[in-house]
């Protein structure tokens, strides 16, 4: 065992995939010569060479498109969006284009291509540099969505990406990219499969699921309640919100009867409230108490630091949304 | 477009410095004020976020003093200006105010946005600066809606909107500037043209080396200047403005200037030489003008009393903005929707 950072597994996988397979490509911005604006992409132009990290200039429509047209032709693109909030500058050529085109041509074109890039807040960027997107990328049926939020599974779920035959959606929460933990040695192949929650935390009074940096966050609030109130939180890490692995969320609630879904995109019709639905139309019976959500709340992100801070769902506003389920009266 | 910038790139220019007629010296001293003055809040906003008093993305446009002076004294007040994350100097040229501008920038409750806005989100309708914009491209055609208004309420304003030399390659550029020539919009579209997209010197990316041409193809009238001279920014946006005004369309100006510093705070700029940057101090728009006015007459000590007082001034404006309350926790979920 040796420790990585979250940036070092993903560059590792982009390293690796790109020697195993030629059709897999990168395209986006100061992605090559400077390896990324957050690094991410380091080193990687001077072995695969300009054309198969290619630099674009600031064209987001322009280059999705023509990696939904690569992948069309067979190739495995992989697009760096540098913050992911641009992806609005071009979400004709993600959701119209290249999340629908395995369906609308029944199934005879497909694309195999993975969106990555950071996003969140936490670093006080802003309004149009600190959004998390995953909710919104959700909606759209066509679309794979995976939200790691440690190195080990960066690296695994970032390979079974890359090999998917549909779009993913590869989010690295900014917050996380300094963020360092356990991996098999370099020359171990491994792969994370997609869609399949892991338990981070096992715990006995409530069910707390999460993803992406939130999970950082859940599992220090879940210490502390432990401390300072003797509440036991188990903490599942989702990985991917689409596909969505409710069995693995089942049998925890089976076990804990409480249910509280925590993550940074907007609350209001985010993936909490889909999860709390779910629940309600599919396992009704394993709630002993209201499942409840915490999202983020219904504001732009502010560059004030303060501010940014009472709107985030993190730990302290984490600890507050379980202490508000553990006090929720059970069911009559 | 040469190695050597604004020296070399004037060969190229259309417009250069012995072609403008001279401006009054007044005039010319108040604009060494203002230039300074920005490169001084600039350089402080700079030191306070080496001490972490500032988080995100924070641009400064040290070096591109000159575009914004020289067009604060072209336009009317009343007259639009969209511009982007590099904005400061737009916004306090046009005479925004330091302390509400280092206030909002550190996230306080005295700046011009309550702190929610930040160094990327400069704003303020009363000064006609009608926002500087965090995603590349997106203020154009902005601006050009405002010139749109102008144009069909008849007002007689018109529009101004900087952009870089990056942005040129966004789509909806050259969907603004196809309509803004067809509808003959009062609008200015000003490039800085600081030859670098972050950390990609611009010929990497770039199949044309010289922005002006590009609307040339939508028949639009586009120069190059030297955007490090203010006398010249000053001719070229006024002369524009005078078109836009009597009904005569856009003009594009490629200013040719240089980022002195990174491109955001933080910015190890692993991508340039130490030289390349020494070089470009020698044409830089405090550098240009400086000497301008000592050719004119203007005695050194006449300018080191300029320099002193704004220095003292905007040492107050941060200590100012620095004292500033927090905005209240409330504010986080305030403004999200207008009021009736
Ligand atoms: C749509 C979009 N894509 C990418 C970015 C990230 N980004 C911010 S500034 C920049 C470079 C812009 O270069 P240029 O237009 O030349 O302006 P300069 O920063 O040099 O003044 C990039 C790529 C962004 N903000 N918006
Ligand atoms: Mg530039």
């Amino acid at each position: 065992m040796r420790k990585t950072t979250y940036i070092q597994a993903i560059n590792e996988a982009l390293r690796e995939e790109m020697r195993d397979d030629e059709s897999v490509f990168m395209i986006g911005e100061d992605i090559g010569h400077y390896g990324g604006l957050f690094r991410v992409t380091r080193k990687l132009m001077d072995e695969f060479g300009p054309n198969r990290v290619i630099d674009t200039p600031i064209s987001e429509q322009g280059f999705m498109g023509m990696a939904v047209g690569a992948a069309m032709t067979g190739m495995r693109p992989i697009v760096e969006l540098m913050y992911m909030d641009f992806f609005l500058v071009c979400a004709d050529q993600i959701f119209n284009q290249g999340a629908k085109m395995n369906y609308m041509t029944g199934g005879v074109v497909n694309v195999p291509m993975v969106i990555r890039g950071q996003h969140g807040g936490g670093k006080r960027y802003g309004s149009q540099h600190s959004q998390c997107v995953e909710s919104t990328f959700a909606q759209f049926p066509g679309i794979k969505v995976v939200v790691p939020a440690t190195p080990y599974d960066a690296k695994g779920l970032l390979i079974s990406a890359v090999r998917d035959p549909n779009p993913v959606l590869f989010l690295e929460h900014k917050m996380l990219y300094f963020t360092r933990g356990e991996m098999p040695d370099a020359d171990e192949p491994y792969t994370v499969p997609i869609g399949v929650a892991d338990v981070k935390r096992e715990g006995s009074d409530m069910t707390l699921a999460t993803f992406s940096y939130c999970l950082l966050q859940a599992l220090e609030a879940a210490e502390e309640l432990e401390a300072e109130h003797g509440i036991s939180v188990e903490v599942v890490d989702l990985r991917s919100i689409v596909p969505l692995d409710m069995e693995t969320i089942y049998a925890s609630v089976a076990k804990t009867g409480r249910l509280l879904a925590v993550h940074e995109s907007q609350s209001n019709c985010g993936i909490g409230a889909e999860i709390v639905a779910r629940i309600y139309e599919e396992a009704p019976h394993l709630l002993t108490a209201p499942a409840r959500r915490l999202g983020m709340a219904p504001a732009s992100i502010p560059v004030s630091g303060p501010l940014e801070e009472v709107l985030l769902p993190w730990k302290k506003n984490i600890k507050a949304a379980v202490l508000e389920t553990m006090r929720t009266p059970t069911f009559a | 477009m040469p190695e050597s910038a604004v020296k070399a790139s004037s060969a190229v220019a259309e417009i250069t410095v012995d072609s403008v007629p001279q401006l009054p010296v007044d005039q010319l001293q108040n604009m060494y004020r203002m230039m300074y003055r920005i490169r001084r809040v600039e350089e402080s906003l700079l030191e306070l976020a080496e001490s972490g008093k500032i988080g995100g993305a924070m641009h400064t446009a040290i070096g591109h003093e000159g575009s914004a002076v020289g067009m604060a004294d072209a336009l009317q007040r009343e007259d639009y200006l969209t511009c982007t994350y590099r904005g400061h100097h737009h916004s306090l040229a046009r005479g925004m105010d330091a302390k509400r501008a280092i206030a909002e920038v550190l996230g306080r409750a005295d700046g011009f946005a309550k702190g929610k806005g930040g160094s990327m989100h400069f704003i303020d309708p009363s000064l006609g600066l009608m926002g500087a914009n965090g995603i590349v491209g997106a203020q154009v055609p902005q601006a050009a809606g405002m010139a749109l208004a102008s144009k069909i309420r008849g007002d007689g304003r018109i529009a101004i909107t900087f952009f870089g030399d990056g942005a040129m390659y966004q789509g909806v550029m050259h969907e603004t500037f196809n309509m803004a020539q067809k509808w003959s919009l009062p609008i200015i579209f000003y490039c800085e043209n600081n030859r670098y997209s972050e950390m990609t010197p611009i010929t990497r990316t770039s199949s044309v080396e010289e922005m002006y041409t590009f609307v040339r193809a939508y028949g639009m009238r586009s120069v190059q200047i030297d955007g490090n001279d203010v006398e010249v920014v000053y001719h070229t946006v006024k002369e524009a403005a005078e078109r836009a005004r009597a009904g005569e369309g856009p003009t594009y100006i490629e200013g040719i200037t240089y980022r002195l510093a990174g491109h955001m705070a933080g910015d190890l700029e692993t991508y340039r030489s130490e030289e390349e940057i020494e070089e470009q101090r020698g044409y830089e728009p405090l550098v240009v003008l400086k000497n301008k006015l000592l050719d004119r007459g203007v005695s050194e000590e006449t300018l080191q009393v300029i320099r002193q007082e704004v220095d003292a001034e905007v040492e107050e404006a941060v200590e100012f903005a620095q004292n500033s309350p927090w905005p209240d926790d409330a504010e986080a979920y305030t403004d999200v929707y207008a009021l009736a």
